[in-house]
């Protein structure tokens, strides 16, 4: 056996990298195997996203006033400041793929531990506004509550009206709008909403949360001094991750946050 | 020629002993073999559920299990069956040990991510045989909302989290696949000298890739639905539970190709290597193969004409369903046309490829049945349904794994099994399948139900030979077990190439390295060329 491996490595002009593995014949081959398996998971991502998508879509032209409600209970600021934080965590994980890539060790890691640090704080915002949805009871389950904003509709106004101190403010000035479900439907629909919306913000915070702990490593083996011009794969498979993770919020944001927000 | 013969001293068997060294191995075949005994453990824990119902089924009455008992047995049987062995059979087991020797290279892509995967296939396995223990699950394999999310009140959330888990073990094991056809084939080994099985293993990758996923984030949105109370599929809150049967059949109408076309794989290099003739229109099956998995991914609403969808989607996706049966026949005419004036004998692998031609053959066509919207009306949720996708995952998956177990035991253990005893499980397979479940098809359409354990006398001598013919199948599949041990250390030794067959995982010792080949293999010809197999052979005598 030992023969076998001889024999094959007598095909290697020049002396073999340390990382590459036994089973390869050249670098190239192995990052590129490593490339197009990234590619190939990140399509089991799409895949995995897309279930929750079709449902939001669906559910989106059946209760459109309805999501059109709940998502001005969002909060644009938190939404909007995390969205920025998020794309510049991107550009950030570039610089390190990019440093990774010249063999520079220090900003390699330096880069890393900035977007592990702005992914933080993504997160660290995502609590705030979970802690808020606790708080107003738009958690679905037995103890979901509707009564934000104006009840609309005759019947619904004696009912449960309550004053909404949480709106964004998009109605302060107290305009009317024309809804065409009762508040009892408002109160079951919403909750497909926020269904949706703690499904699919969920689970793009535990992809991040993830994300932050692979890059851990990364950081870990970058300072190490594993990575060098020739081979910086990991560096370059966490940011192709990093970066599908970004992508997915970018559709998340406005799909969540921004449903009718300019009546 | 036997006697000449001895197992080679260095193989990836000896290489390293020890439970150790097989459970830290990156070794292709190592990992294979691991996978061959865990299925071969939940395909013995789905056969007890199987042998439950069917002595159930043998009366009328309900006399030996409660209602409550029987939905359970059906339950685990169908999710040990579908997520535990049937989907992993052969592309874990064969396919992994196959796949680099097939293609001259010395492991898959990323071997680490191939003994990951079985490391999440046991620890899925582990969450739904907890269940199983702790009580079991009564919503059967396909956990319908609004049952599943509100009303049982059985182990639903370890179940599904177990085919969660167990689900990302298949996509990992898709992922290599795929990346290893693409990266790892040796010099001169292009897309059209590929065996057949690995054409057939790539279309299964692309669907494990593509349609898992999707199950995976179903089973996560009735996760949320039962442990926390959401509500997406839950009617009350106007969500919808026929969504949740789209999401599911998206996957799991997917899913009965992951399960055949492995199987179709298989026969190809079956039939060919059997009738010692090239086969009959390579790029027309390995096409076929990838026409399959495309037609897979879009008639999966034919599951649920009677689920209230709009009667003109009905009408496309019964349109479609029917489009799958255009590939599934170029595959089986030309297999005829590759036997046609081949050289052909009846060696145990070619036995169980017999069978499976003729019960693939009877599954298909009745799918069209099925596929027909008036008819679905009636044959829906009957055994009819039963007997179909039995021929089709028993008759036609099983079978091919059974056929490529036998035709790559030599080379996986280096050893023979003994022709006489094998030639009779094959046949009691054979009779004992048909014999189950092609009564199941006359019952199902005078109209018994699928799910019940009760049943009017008038059904009891169906039934009873259904279940008799249950008890032959066991037998044919308990056989195996025995000679195929025994051969682990009596068996004669195999040598290279005891079939006389072509491909290039012939071409190396029997059992092979751990590298696969001592040298990277060179000069690669065609595919199925038996004119050099039998001048090596003429040579040696």
């Amino acid at each position: 056996m030992s023969n076998a491996v001889a024999h094959a490595d007598q095909q290697h002009v020049h002396a073999h990298h340390p990382a590459l593995q036994h089973h390869f014949d050249t670098m190239a081959q192995q990052k590129e195997a490593a490339v197009i398996g990234m590619w190939v998971f990140l399509l089991t991502e799409i895949l995995f996203f897309g279930g929750l998508f079709a449902a939001y879509m669906i559910y989106r032209v059946w209760y459109f006033d309805a999501f059109a409600e709940a998502s001005r209970s969002l909060s644009l600021f938190w939404g909007g400041l995390n969205t920025a934080v998020l794309i510049g965590s991107s550009l950030t994980m570039a610089m390190a793929v990019r440093a990774a890539q010249t063999n520079k060790r220090s900003a390699t890691v330096n880069w890393l531990i900035l977007t592990m640090i702005l992914g933080s704080v993504f997160l660290g915002v995502k609590v705030i506004e979970y802690a808020d949805k606790f708080e107003h009871n738009h958690v679905p389950g037995p103890s979901f509550v509707w009564a934000h904003q104006e009840a609309p509709g005759a019947e619904g106004a004696a009912a449960e009206h309550e004053a909404a101190p949480t709106s964004a403010g998009a109605t302060a000035g107290g305009e009317h709008r024309q809804l065409s479900l009762t508040p009892d439907q408002l109160q079951r629909t919403t909750q497909i909403y926020f269904s949706l919306y703690f499904t699919m913000t969920g689970l793009h915070a535990l992809h991040m949360i993830i994300g932050i702990g692979i890059m851990c490593v990364i950081t870990w083996m970058a300072w190490k001094g594993k990575f060098d011009e020739q081979y910086y794969t990991p560096v370059e498979m966490a940011g192709l991750y990093w970066h599908f993770v970004d992508i997915v919020w970018i559709f998340l944001f406005p799909l969540l946050y921004l449903v009718e927000r300019h009546t | 020629m036997l006697d000449t013969l001895k197992i080679p001293e260095h193989h990836y068997l000896n290489n390293g002993h020890g439970l150790k060294s097989w459970l830290l191995t990156k070794d292709h075949k190592r990992i294979a073999v691991m996978y061959l005994i865990s299925i071969s453990v939940m395909f013995l824990l789905g056969g007890l559920f199987a042998m439950g119902i069917r002595l159930e089924l043998a009366t009328p009455q309900g006399d030996f299990v409660q209602a409550d008992t029987y939905n359970k047995f059906f339950t685990m049987h169908g999710v040990i069956m579908v997520f535990f062995f049937l989907i992993p059979s052969i592309p874990a087991v064969l396919g992994n040990f196959l796949i680099p020797p097939m293609i001259g290279a010395k492991d898959l892509a990323f071997p680490r991510i191939n003994l990951i995967s079985l490391y999440i296939y046991w620890i899925g396995g582990i969450f739904t045989l907890s269940a199983m223990v702790s009580g079991g699950v009564d919503t059967g394999w396909t956990f319908y909302t609004p049952y599943s999310s509100t009303a049982s009140s059985t182990h639903i959330i370890p179940t599904a989290l177990g085919i969660f888990i167990a689900g990302f073990s298949s996509i990992l094991t898709g992922l290599n696949f795929i990346v290893t056809i693409h990266r790892m084939r040796a010099p001169g080994m292009t897309w059209f000298r590929l065996p057949l099985f690995v054409w057939a293993h790539y279309a299964t990758s692309l669907v494990q890739v593509l349609g898992t996923p999707v199950i995976a984030i179903t089973i996560v949105m009735l996760f949320v639905e039962r442990a926390f109370g959401f509500g997406i599929f839950d009617p009350q809150r106007g969500g919808d539970p026929v969504l949740f049967q789209h999401l599911f059949w998206f996957y799991s109408h997917p899913a009965v190709y992951i399960m055949i076309l492995p199987a179709l794989g298989v026969m190809s290099e079956l039939i060919s290597t059997f009738s010692k003739k090239t086969i009959f229109g390579y790029s027309f099956v390995a096409f076929s193969s990838l026409a399959i998995a495309v037609f897979g991914f879009i008639v999966w609403a034919h599951h649920m004409f009677v689920a209230g969808i709009s009667t003109y989607a009905a009408m496309v996706f019964s349109f479609l369903s029917f489009s799958v049966a255009i590939p599934s026949a170029v595959k089986v005419f030309n297999w005829t046309a590759t036997l046609y004036k081949g050289a052909i004998s009846f060696e145990t692998p070619m036995l169980y490829a017999y069978g499976f031609m003729g019960l693939f053959l009877i599954g298909g066509l009745t799918g069209l049945f099925l596929a027909t919207l008036g008819m679905d009306i009636h044959l829906h949720d009957t055994y009819f349904v039963v007997a179909h996708f039995h021929y089709i995952m028993v008759g036609g998956a099983i079978m091919g794994y059974m056929g490529g177990l036998h035709f790559w035991w030599p080379k996986i253990t280096g050893r023979m099994y003994s022709e006489f005893f094998s030639r009779i499980a094959a046949i009691l397979v054979f009779v004992g399948f048909n014999l189950t479940f092609f009564p199941q098809f006359v019952v199902g359409y005078l109209g018994m139900p699928r799910r019940y354990h009760t049943y009017p006398d008038e059904m009891q001598v169906l039934n009873v030979l259904s279940s008799a013919g249950a008890s032959v199948l066991g037998l044919g599949y308990l056989l195996p077990v025995i000679y195929l041990l025994y051969s682990l250390k009596k068996g004669a030794v195999a040598g290279p190439n005891p079939f006389g067959a072509s491909g290039l995982e012939w071409h190396t010792q029997s059992p092979p390295l751990t590298e696969n080949f001592v040298e990277v293999p060179e000069n690669i010809g065609e595919p199925y060329e038996y004119e050099h197999v039998v001048a090596k052979e003429k040579h040696l005598v």
